[in-house]
């Protein structure tokens, strides 16, 4: 079972984690820009963290057979501190990233004016750099951020068709999929989604357009998540097809919108001392 | 070792990339030569506004995805040089760059930096994890700048990090009668062996470059011993300064 995990935060997670999830058949994985759990106090935390997620983390990620991409944005939570707004002058110089492959991870939180300002200038910034977005619906008064999501999406310049919306459960997925959206769903230890519950929406909803993600942080998560919606499925009666279908060539069709994912990650050399140098092939 | 001229990579890199790779390359090289006139007419969708920076620096970023990852450096090495690039520049790319563009830059250097006052980037590098950085900070610019003791800090992370020597430019000239490097590789050698670990072969390598009289420390493991090669799952583990 080959997996690329939309959306997990690996810059929170162990090595362990990287093996684990290799083990487990994780290949490809992008890590949305998002908070920290601690709030950023001004824009140059958000570049070393963005520089991160251009250096240190693909690197990691790749000495572990893992091709890591970044989605980058300022995040809704923090789109309310006025000490960390000004980001937004920053990330055009972010966007335009060969491993860049959305905006991301926007959206709304508390849904405020100062989020509603931030979600319309990314999508924006997006259609801009020719990017998709990744914009996630809020945890509290889900149904209504997701129509107010939606009809910030339609004034925006982003066509609906490149944007994947995340976090979505049984309450908003029918009005997202109508709406021709891609379809995101976090599949959490608690909260969000879980295995059977992912399934069900599968088996109403169908594969198309349909993304699955741990969005695996710093909380309490599991990053091999993805991989048991997975054994889920194949328990469920879904097809082998079905399931790489969901689970890499929805996420490869989306993320491929960017016109910059390279999903191959090649030895590029002979191992020295039992450490390979690992570096992204064609 | 001698680096090939950056006209060489040119022609090169003109040879294996596709039409519409060596399309855009002529033209990012073309928009870099006339250096850093205004971007009008340029191009439709960039740069946004905020991003006041000429479109060859644009060109520079973008180029792993318009000549494929295996060209990048390449393609990069090629922009800066046809733009010149300053001191001041090349700083500024590398202090906003991407691992990947860093990388262009550090190669950069001995073809465009004729002193010693672009090591801050070398020294940065080779403070990183990233064994790709530190291997490309250890080219022909080091081996000319770098002082003696910062250098061999670098050969003695190579050792600890995995980075084959072989990718430290001049090393059997900066090596050769340093005595010094030979005392710290021995030393090295001997901490290995009292924890009851392997010593990297590559170490004694060095030491031999050295021509160092007689290895100093305890007796380590004999270069003819096999190596424990670990799991590559593991390389970011004990190896690895943190």
């Amino acid at each position: 079972m080959r997996i690329f995990d939309p959306h997990i935060h690996m810059t929170s997670r162990t090595t362990d984690d990287y093996e684990a999830m290799y083990a487990a058949g994780v290949r490809a994985v992008v890590e949305p820009a998002f908070w920290l759990g601690q709030p950023r106090t001004s824009p140059a935390s958000f570049v070393d963290y963005f520089d991160s997620l251009l250096g240190w983390e693909p690197f990691r990620a790749a000495q572990y057979g893992i091709a890591h991409h970044c989605t980058i944005a300022l995040n809704p939570k923090e789109a309310n501190d006025p000490r960390c707004a000004p980001v937004l002058d920053v990330l055009p110089r972010y966007l335009v990233k060969d491993n860049v492959v959305a905006v991301g991870e926007i959206g709304y939180d508390s849904m405020t004016p100062a989020e509603d300002h931030a979600l319309a200038a990314q999508l924006g910034l997006a259609a801009d750099h020719e990017l998709p977005a990744l914009v996630h619906t809020p945890h509290r008064d889900k149904l209504t951020g997701l129509r107010r999501t939606l009809d910030v999406v339609r004034e925006s310049p982003l066509p609906l068709e490149r944007v994947l919306i995340d976090h979505l459960n049984e309450t908003t997925v029918k009005e997202a999929k109508d709406a021709g959206c891609w379809l995101g769903f976090s599949v959490y230890p608690d909260t969000k989604m879980d295995e059977e519950r992912m399934v069900a929406i599968l088996r109403e909803y169908g594969p198309d357009q349909v993304l699955v993600n741990s969005a695996a942080d710093w909380g309490k998560s599991d990053p091999l998540k993805t991989r048991k919606v997975g054994d889920a499925m194949l328990d469920a009666g879904f097809s082998d097809d079905d399931v790489d279908r969901v689970l890499w060539r929805n996420p490869v069709a989306f993320y491929g919108l960017s016109g910059r994912l390279v999903l191959d990650v090649t030895d590029a050399g002979p191992t020295h001392e039992g450490n390979s140098i690992l570096r992204g092939g064609e | 070792m001698t680096a090939p001229s950056v006209a060489e990579l040119h022609s090169r890199l003109e040879a294996v990339l596709g039409g519409a790779a060596r399309a855009w390359l002529d033209q990012a090289t073309a928009e870099a030569t006339v250096g850093p006139a205004t971007d009008t007419g340029q191009s439709a969708h960039l740069p946004s506004p905020g991003l006041a920076a000429p479109v060859w620096e644009l060109r520079f970023a973008e180029a792993g995805r318009r000549c494929g990852p295996d060209h990048a450096d390449a393609a990069r090495l090629v922009l800066l040089h046809a733009a010149r690039a300053d001191t001041a520049t090349l700083i500024r790319l590398y202090e906003q760059g991407t691992a990947a563009e860093r990388r262009a830059v550090l190669t950069a250097l001995p073809h465009l930096v004729p002193g010693p006052e672009a090591l801050p980037l070398v020294e940065d590098a080779l403070r990183t994890n990233d064994t790709r950085l530190v291997a490309t900070a250890l080219g022909p610019y080091a081996a000319t700048h770098l002082p003696p003791h910062d250098w061999r800090h670098a050969v003695l992370k190579c050792l600890f990090t995995g980075v084959p020597v072989d990718s430290v430019a001049d090393l059997a000239r900066r090596s050769h009668g340093d005595i010094e490097l030979a005392r710290m590789l021995g030393d090295y050698a001997a901490e290995r062996t009292a924890a009851g670990r392997t010593v990297p072969g590559d170490l004694y390598r060095v030491l031999a470059l050295t021509d160092a009289p007689d290895p100093p420390g305890p007796a380590a493991t004999p270069p003819g011993v096999p190596q424990r090669h670990a799991d590559p799952l593991t390389s970011t583990g004990e190896e690895q300064e943190s």
